[in-house]
């Protein structure tokens, strides 16, 4: 059991690192890597977070990629859609009173009255938030196979919605997202005056939410989750409400993505329906194998690493097929993660007869 | 004066299956009382029922004078009803001391947001969590074993934890399933001796049993059940003595 001291270090030898990047890009001038290690940041959010759903509540999920863009479109809408014309009426009026919209020149000069950023942040997260509650409470009665086939359903549903949907942009998506000032001096945009500060910002959300996370399973919760993960009719029977704590960390999990949607959509100034689909939630699922279940550290030094590799394009037009073969390896040799890999065990049990299944 | 536990017409069916027949018994505080009667004769069924796992077809059943039919485990359990499992199911990949830790789920309260701000009450908290914890492997026996992954100890080692994982929620009554199923003689007299000592605590024990001699040394009551009924209700000499649990466990004279 670590101690809180133990987690402070953990994330300080962390911040650390990312000073170290920051700097080695800067230095050998390939400052412009930070554009993706910034977007790599905004994956990990994801990853961490269904790291904590699959690696200690035992849920799986391939619909987080769905969670993910609903926070993103959420605040692409809110923050494009141009309330202009309609001032007249009442109810934009009085939002307009309260600062929750703004008056802003858009790319071609003309002003638009859109929703201020941090209402659509707030919005994007309850949404998201809303959304993962009410499917969750029926969907997490399931287990193994059938919980993994029912939140692909759901990633199927949210993805056919942001490609079929005309006012969501359908195929093109939604583009010209402004940036988002967080405080003065500090916002979240893709111009490369402002890149520097970008990737600290989005690193500095990866921190943050590793430190609530760390705190989380070295909590009463996190001993409850992994009691649930390992014999959930004992934690039950140990007073642990287990399907409420099981929607919990669902909602939470969905929220992290959430958040990241919107940051990252601020700082690409746009998204798309591919980052709804299937294939990105196969990605994050693969990359918490690779990083192994259960070890939040473990999951975000494989998406710091996987995800920049991917972004950078290193894995060219057969990325998809590199993230489903690491999931196939991952999976035959080391299903704890690779930093459990004993790969001549691996090798040997594998010869010799097929793998026990394990736990079901 | 109402009893701790109070039984009344318990049934239940499972398809063509009448696993447990209008049964109906009192646990009183402070006692042990057994649950004895061959294999498939609904003990654990029962068991089930008022634990929570199952919900009863009918019947009712009080704890502490309310009714506790059909909630769920969770419910029960925080109620003070604490139960252990015939086939030991401790959490794996936790130590033991972290097994027992769980057990104290219902005498803490820090939730989702407490825990990720780490916030001071918890820190408090915590450390009491883990001193009754310990106190509790203490009482066992198996101090030494706290840091040992749970699922790596002995069998007998493995239902210590269990017991103390239970006890940790300070229930008023402890549901004990075939405590003995698998342990030897020297480590059943040990258990009769802890369920003794946990009694003297304060905590009524209920205990569903095969092993005679550990029920027949401990319990001051005995029910007995057979093909889902119950059959008879008494001290262990009365019932050693009853003509229907004779031939239960006997055999009939003619066969």
């Amino acid at each position: 059991m670590k101690s809180g001291s133990a987690r402070y270090l953990q994330v300080s030898v962390f911040a650390a690192a990312t000073v170290a990047v920051q700097l080695t890009a800067q230095v050998s001038g390939k400052a412009y890597f930070l554009t993706q290690l910034t977007m790599t940041a905004y994956a990990t959010l994801v990853v961490v977070g269904l790291s904590l759903l699959m690696g200690y509540a035992g849920q799986i999920s391939l619909g987080h990629a769905g969670f993910f863009a609903l926070g993103g479109y959420t605040a692409a809408a809110l923050t494009t859609w141009d309330l202009g014309p309609r001032r007249g009426q009442a109810i934009v009026a009085a939002l307009a009173r309260l600062h929750v919209l703004v008056l802003r020149p858009d790319p071609y000069g003309a002003d638009v009255l859109t929703v201020h950023p941090w209402a659509a942040f707030a919005c994007a997260v309850a949404l998201t938030a809303a959304v993962a509650f009410v499917i969750g409470i029926p969907v997490l009665k399931l287990t193994g196979h059938y919980l993994a086939m029912a939140t692909l359903g759901i990633g199927t549903i949210l993805y056919s919605v942001a490609l079929g949907t005309p006012s969501l942009g359908a195929a093109d998506g939604i583009s010209g997202v402004p940036p988002f000032q967080l405080v003065p001096g500090l916002q979240i945009g893709g111009s490369p005056s402002i890149r520097v500060q970008n990737y600290y910002l989005a690193w500095a959300l990866v921190a943050l939410s590793m430190l609530l996370l760390l705190n989380l399973i070295h909590s009463r919760v996190g001993r409850a989750l992994r009691a649930i993960h390992a014999a959930e009719d004992a934690a039950s029977a140990m007073g642990i409400d287990t399907a409420r704590f099981k929607l919990r960390t669902f909602v939470l999990s969905a929220v992290l993505a959430a958040v990241a949607g919107v940051f990252s959509t601020h700082f690409n100034g746009g998204i798309g329906p591919s980052e709804a689909s299937i294939m990105k939630s196969v990605k994050y699922l693969a990359i918490v194998a690779v990083g192994g279940m259960g070890s939040l550290w473990g999951s975000l030094t494989a998406s710091a690493v996987l995800n920049f590799l991917s972004l950078r394009g290193y894995f060219g037009s057969f990325d998809d097929a590199v993230f489903g073969g690491i999931l196939i390896l991952v999976m035959l040799f080391s299903p704890d993660g690779i930093l459990e890999l004993d790969l001549r065990a691996a090798l040997r049990s594998l010869l010799r007869k097929p793998r026990p299944t394990g736990e079901s | 004066m109402t009893a701790l536990l109070e039984v009344s017409g318990v049934s239940k069916r499972f398809g063509g299956l009448q696993a447990v027949k209008a049964v109906s018994f009192r646990v009183e505080k402070g006692t042990i009382k057994a649950v004895i009667g061959p294999n498939g004769a609904g003990k654990t069924t029962l068991f089930n029922i008022v634990s929570g796992f199952l919900a009863p077809d009918a019947g009712t059943i009080a704890f502490r004078g309310e009714p506790v039919q059909g909630s769920p485990p969770h419910r029960v359990s925080a109620r003070g009803l604490a139960r252990t499992f015939q086939h030991i199911k401790l959490f794996a990949r936790m130590s033991a001391l972290e097994n027992v830790m769980v057990g104290r789920h219902v005498r803490s309260r820090a939730g989702f947001v407490a825990g990720m701000l780490h916030l001071p009450f918890t820190w408090s908290e915590e450390r009491e969590v883990r001193a009754r914890s310990l106190d509790l492997l203490d009482f066992l026996g198996i101090a030494s074993l706290a840091d040992a992954e749970a699922t790596s100890l002995s069998y007998g080692q493995q239902r210590a934890v269990e017991l103390a994982r239970a006890l940790a929620s300070e229930p008023e009554m402890l549901l004990l399933d075939e405590p003995a199923a698998g342990l030897n003689m020297r480590e059943t007299a040990d258990l009769a001796q802890l369920i003794r000592r946990i009694r003297e605590r304060g905590v009524t024990v209920l205990i569903v049993e095969h092993d005679m001699s550990l029920v027949m040394s401990i319990s001051d009551e005995v029910i007995v059940l057979s093909y889902g009924e119950k059959i008879a209700d008494g001290d262990p000499r009365s019932v050693q003595r009853d003509a229907d649990v004779i031939r239960v466990y006997l055999g009939e004279e003619d066969a």
